[in-house]
């Protein structure tokens, strides 16, 4: 079984950034306890020695050269889906947080 | 109906070509099409007759003038909303996008525009790509051509709507976990999901990151070829895209030729739990293709049997990272708390708010996933499955040159069926979830309907990774021998296409 | 904020032993940013140095900057590490408003150079190994700007501004191991750390490594355990410590209140200190706790970074010397005393000498410009003497001295201007007309007008009694408003003076 519970649920919610209501934190309880009971299985169907898998077709060193190109944006466009701007900044509520 | 929405993307290229018609023409055809019908079937989000003319009318000079770009300029295609536009708003079918306007296009967008393809619309799909059956749409259900009260599969639902329904003559989808095969299978079309990395990813708002792939939705093999040799190729914008030189992906479908080729039948997807009309299409399919060359053996591959598990702990784990940039600082939608509120609580505010509850559900689980204490035996073990099903797929094609199995264990259910019940829509992706683990192509087509529903039903075919041109080989075979038994492609089949008024009638019964 | 008390430090020393430990980020010069090909430029109009990548505008994908990797493994190289065969960036969650993407994307449990140390000397010659954990690749955030509340700062304030301009510069965290028995040394030891990385990076020429500008930033981690106690103490991490003064100033404050703390029975919190270069003090910032859990995963976007053995050692040749031996280098090319060159050393002057000496000036007057004037400037300003000019600027200050345009005290007034913005030392030297006047005819003129006001002390000259020229020297330079050289004006007023 699960260690799922509302508490967890609600923890987790924070870590998301999702303000879930009262009646969301009990319908999701449940349903990721059921959810978590399915995928669980993965724990027993692998050996310590099993390799992961990161990237389904394994790739390395992919880099990009140091050259500026014309993917740079304007400040017009990199502020035209912003929901509140001062013109040539976003605008946010203020901070409860410290940097991190 | 205009005869012109009823031709293949391939038919339209040649009508060009010969001066029988027109860009204009032809999109002006499509546009007519979607208002006609669009209420009904819901396929697309967005559509901007305008901007589809202008680029049709401009194709049209630039045949006039001998500089046609592609053999497809001036074909029209339509768009899945999880592809960034610039002239058209890019929702990903969230609320918490509603309206938002991406400053550049999307890689396979750009590759479309740069061929002289005509887009037509945005489509319809399962919020963020997160679902089955284009329920979970922010904007509405998009309903299957075949029956009003049914899904059209998702989360690709709205561009194989709009390709069932002749609403464009093929379009572009995203398949994380089957979202273009799956509809495919459930709408009658054909539907491909191309090797992770055949097809650049950038400006697709990602969902897994390790499991999306942008691939085509048509008609027919030939078209989804057509549209993959468009959309192909390397990018420099994602780091996972591939060097290959890609062959011809039309010349493998036009040169279709099963003599020697080997197809192995998939033991764990071969039966149990799947629909009996499903499995009645498959067999009679191997059968056709045993009878015209093709070699059939069964293949075990263990691994696949977590294969869900571990897709449904992946895909939430990369998503709940993926969609944390939606805080409504720099795009879309903001909610704030009544008498205001810090960034932090907007942020909450406006999480809640903008997404559904399967995408707060998958962020969630997504977050569990990865929290500390529970990654090793979460997420870690779910990587380590990802190996054994590679190494499963890797023993399989050492015997054969591809897989087969049924698309999808049933076919379209009606909508609000299975919404309560969140762990049936995924049993769903039983099938198709492990082409995405393994990154490998997949390629699902139409198979005949089943007696039981009288609703489509598709075959898939798998091949190794960069082994894509295989499947329009496989595909394109046994779609040329299908046809010619059916007299027609499958989807001249479905009447109530062109009875759109009889629609409504059936909505009324089965609509939530 | 109310001042915590201090217990004294040679008093904390008697009963705590200072355990010390350094996070230090060094933003990388490249011309573009760590994952997108937007320019990194420091300043520039807000938001204008971007690309959907830095925004995390939705469907952009990061691509690794060639350059930042090469940076990144000549850094690790020259801190002694041992490079990774493969190592791969990983995903750090947590939301915060300049993180675009809320994700910073860095490396996690593979990082590209591991296992270091570096040799960094302390004033009296003392040299000590600190030990280097990992150097890992990661990316800047952006820029928040605080606006109502007290002075800018994130209490109290209404809102806030967000500039991405500086998401997603290319940074490397150098980590140390906890370095244990620096005692008294310990404010001192952590200066000279931070020096000695900054002299690395500069020397490898991979930052502009300007701590007033954010390049170089310094995380310090300080714990007290009492003396003869095996488990360490609870640490603190004193950020935002901008200058190499302030490095040693966080680290004294924070032994000293540490200790007073411990010693009346207290305890001392996990936290994140701000460091105050006004007040010389910390306050406390966020509390670590069990909440913070940043589900770090393999970055998906992004593959494995595997350097051929060929590339390290082609980076590992084109390695400067250790900053120790160019220690011993300079000083014997300069020719410079013990003492001269310790307080060249001391005060963190090395490499603004050696950029003064290579634009032109000599070994001695780029010393005695820096150590002198400038760090009397500093001081008096409470900022780092390399902040005030460039060793450009003084350069040519002292080529002005040399070609015989500015006396010394010119000079001085020249650096002034120069430090207060009002241009190059040549266009000040022209605009404010300070120029020595090195026309003969007009000092001439002066001095025979002196010695004529002054016929005894002409009388004395011509009797042989030389120092009496003095007088007139003086009174010619004030006539000259000082802008005329003193050796000059007593040449010629002897010349004069037994002429006449």
């Amino acid at each position: 079984m699960s260690d799922i519970s509302e508490e967890r649920v609600r923890h987790l919610a924070g870590l998301a950034r999702i303000d879930l209501s009262d009646s969301e934190v009990t319908a999701l309880t449940a349903e990721l306890a059921q959810i978590v009971d399915v995928v669980a299985q993965v724990t027993n169907a692998v050996e310590a020695d099993t390799p992961a898998t990161s990237h389904p077709i394994p790739l390395t060193n992919v880099y990009r050269e140091d050259v500026v190109t014309d993917d740079v944006l304007t400040q017009e466009q990199a502020l035209s889906g912003a929901p509140e701007t001062d013109g040539s900044r976003f605008v946010v509520s203020a901070i409860l947080g410290e940097e991190q | 109906m205009s005869e012109l929405t009823h031709h293949t993307a391939a038919e339209l290229a040649d009508a060009l070509a010969s001066g029988a018609t027109t860009s204009v023409a032809i999109t002006q055809a499509h546009l007519d099409r979607i208002a006609e019908i669009d209420a009904d079937v819901h396929a697309y989000l967005h559509v901007n007759a305008e901007v589809s003319l202008a680029a049709a009318q401009a194709s049209d000079e630039r045949r006039a003038a001998g500089k046609t770009l592609n053999a497809l300029d001036g074909v029209p295609v339509a768009i899945k909303d999880v592809l960034v536009t610039t002239d058209m708003p890019s929702t990903a079918g969230s609320k918490i996008l509603e309206g938002w306007m991406s400053p550049y296009d999307a890689t396979p967008v750009r590759k479309l525009r740069e061929a002289g393809l005509i887009p037509l619309g945005k489509t319809n799909m399962d919020e963020f790509a997160m679902g089955s059956s284009t329920e979970h749409s922010a904007y509405g259900p998009t309903r299957n051509p075949w029956d009003l009260t049914r899904i059209p599969g998702g989360s690709g639902g709205g561009s194989a709507a709009a390709v069932a329904a002749f609403e464009a003559p093929f379009a572009l989808g995203s398949d994380t976990g089957g979202s273009i095969r799956q509809p495919a299978h459930v709408t009658g079309t054909v539907g491909v999901k191309p090797t992770y990395g055949g097809v650049s990813r950038y400006g697709a708002i990602a969902l897994a990151s390790s499991l999306d792939q942008i691939g085509p939705c048509s008609r027919t093999v030939l078209d989804a070829a057509l549209l993959h040799d468009v959309i192909k190729g390397h990018d420099r914008h994602d780091s996972t895209s591939l060097t290959d030189n890609w062959p011809s992906f039309a010349d493998a479908a036009r040169h279709a030729n099963l003599t020697g080729v080997r197809i192995g039948v998939i033991k764990q997807l071969n039966g149990d739990g799947f629909q009996a009309g499903v499995m009645a299409r498959f067999r009679e399919s191997l059968d056709m293709l045993a009878a015209n060359g093709a070699e059939i053996v069964e293949v075990d591959l263990p691994a696949i049997e977590h294969a869900v598990a571990a897709y449904y702990l992946i895909l939430p784990a990369e998503a709940s990272s993926n969609l944390a940039k939606f805080d409504s600082v720099r795009f879309g939608m903001r909610v704030t708390p009544t008498g205001g509120g810090t960034v932090e609580q907007v942020m909450s505010a406006t999480r809640d708010a903008g997404f559904g509850a399967e995408v707060k559900r998958r962020i969630i689980l997504g977050t569990y996933a990865l929290s500390a204490g529970y990654y090793d035996a979460y997420y870690g073990s779910a990587q380590k499955v990802r190996t054994l099903v590679q190494q499963d797929f890797a023993n399989a094609f050492a015997g054969v040159d591809v897989l087969a199995s049924p698309t999808a264990p049933t076919t379209a259910w009606k909508l609000g069926e299975q919404l309560d019940d969140p762990l049936a829509m995924w049993r769903g992706d039983v099938a198709t979830i492990p082409a995405n683990l393994a990154g490998i192509p997949g390629i699902s087509i139409p198979a005949g309907l089943a007696e039981e529903d009288g609703m489509p039903v598709g075959i898939q075919f798998l091949a190794p990774a960069r082994e894509d041109a295989r499947l329009y080989n496989v595909a394109g075979a046994l779609e040329s021998l299908l046809t010619t038994t059916w007299g027609g492609s499958l989807l001249s089949q479905n009447r109530g296409l062109d009875t759109p008024g009889g629609y409504s009638t059936s909505v009324k019964g089965g609509a939530r | 904020m109310s001042k915590a008390k201090l217990m004294d430090f040679d008093k904390a020393l008697e009963i705590y032993e200072p355990v010390l430990g350094f996070e230090v980020h060094v933003e990388l010069n490249t011309k573009t940013k760590m994952f997108s090909s937007a320019p990194n430029e420091f300043g520039g109009d807000p938001n204008t140095h971007t690309t959907p990548v830095c925004l995390g505008l939705p469907g952009s994908l990061p691509v690794v900057n060639e350059q930042a990797v090469r940076y990144s493994i000549s850094l690790g190289l020259a801190l002694g590490c041992q490079i990774a065969p493969s190592s791969r960036f990983a995903r750090k969650n947590y939301f915060y408003p300049d993180l675009a993407k809320n994700y910073q994307i860095s490396q996690y449990d593979e990082p590209i150079a591991f296992e270091g140390s570096v040799e960094i000397e302390l004033a009296d010659g003392k040299l000590v190994t600190i030990p280097i954990e990992r150097a890992h690749m990661e990316e800047d955030a952006g820029k928040l700007t605080h606006v109502g509340g007290s002075t800018g700062r994130i209490q109290g304030a209404e809102y806030s501004l967000v500039d991405y301009n500086r998401a997603g510069v290319p940074l490397v965290e150098i980590v140390t191991k906890p370095i244990f028995g620096a005692e008294k040394d310990a404010p001192e030891l952590a200066k000279a750390y931070v020096s000695a990385i900054r002299d690395i990076v500069i020397g490898l020429g991979i930052s502009d490594a300007r701590m007033e500008r954010g390049n170089l930033r310094c995380d310090a981690n300080v714990s007290l355990r009492p003396r003869g106690q095996e488990k360490l103490g609870t640490r603190t991490e004193t950020k935002n410590v901008n200058s190499l003064r302030s490095v040693e100033r966080a680290v004294r404050y924070e032994i000293q209140r540490q200790a007073q703390i411990l010693s009346e029975g207290g305890t001392i919190t996990q936290e994140t200190r701000h460091w105050h270069e006004d007040t010389g003090t910390t306050s406390a910032g966020r509390p670590k706790s069990d909440a913070d859990d940043y589900r770090y995963f393999p970055e998906p976007d992004l593959l494995p970074v595997v350097p051929t053995p060929e590339l390290i050692e082609e980076l590992r040749a084109a390695l400067p010397e250790q900053p120790v031996e160019r220690r011993r280098r300079l000083k014997a090319e300069w020719g410079f005393t013990d003492l001269e060159f310790q307080d060249v050393v001391n005060s963190g002057l090395l490499n603004e000498l050696v950029a003064t000496v290579s634009a032109g000036a000599s070994p001695q007057a780029a010393r005695k410009w820096w150590t002198g004037e400038i760090a009397r400037l500093a001081n008096a300003a409470d900022v780092d003497p390399g902040s005030l000019v460039t060793p450009a600027q003084v350069a040519e200050v002292q080529a002005l001295v040399d070609e015989g345009t500015l006396t010394d005290r010119l000079a001085r007034q020249v650096l002034e201007a120069v430090i207060a913005g009002e241009g190059s030392p040549r266009d000040i030297v022209e605009k404010q007309g300070l120029a020595v006047v090195s026309d003969d005819g007009a000092l001439i003129a002066a001095i025979d007008e002196a010695l004529s006001a002054q016929p005894d002390v002409l009388e004395k000259i011509r009797e042989g009694k030389v120092q009496a020229a003095g007088a007139v020297i003086g009174a010619v330079m004030k006539a000259m408003a000082g802008k005329a050289d003193a050796a000059r004006v007593r040449e010629l007023v002897l010349e004069r003076a037994t002429a006449q």
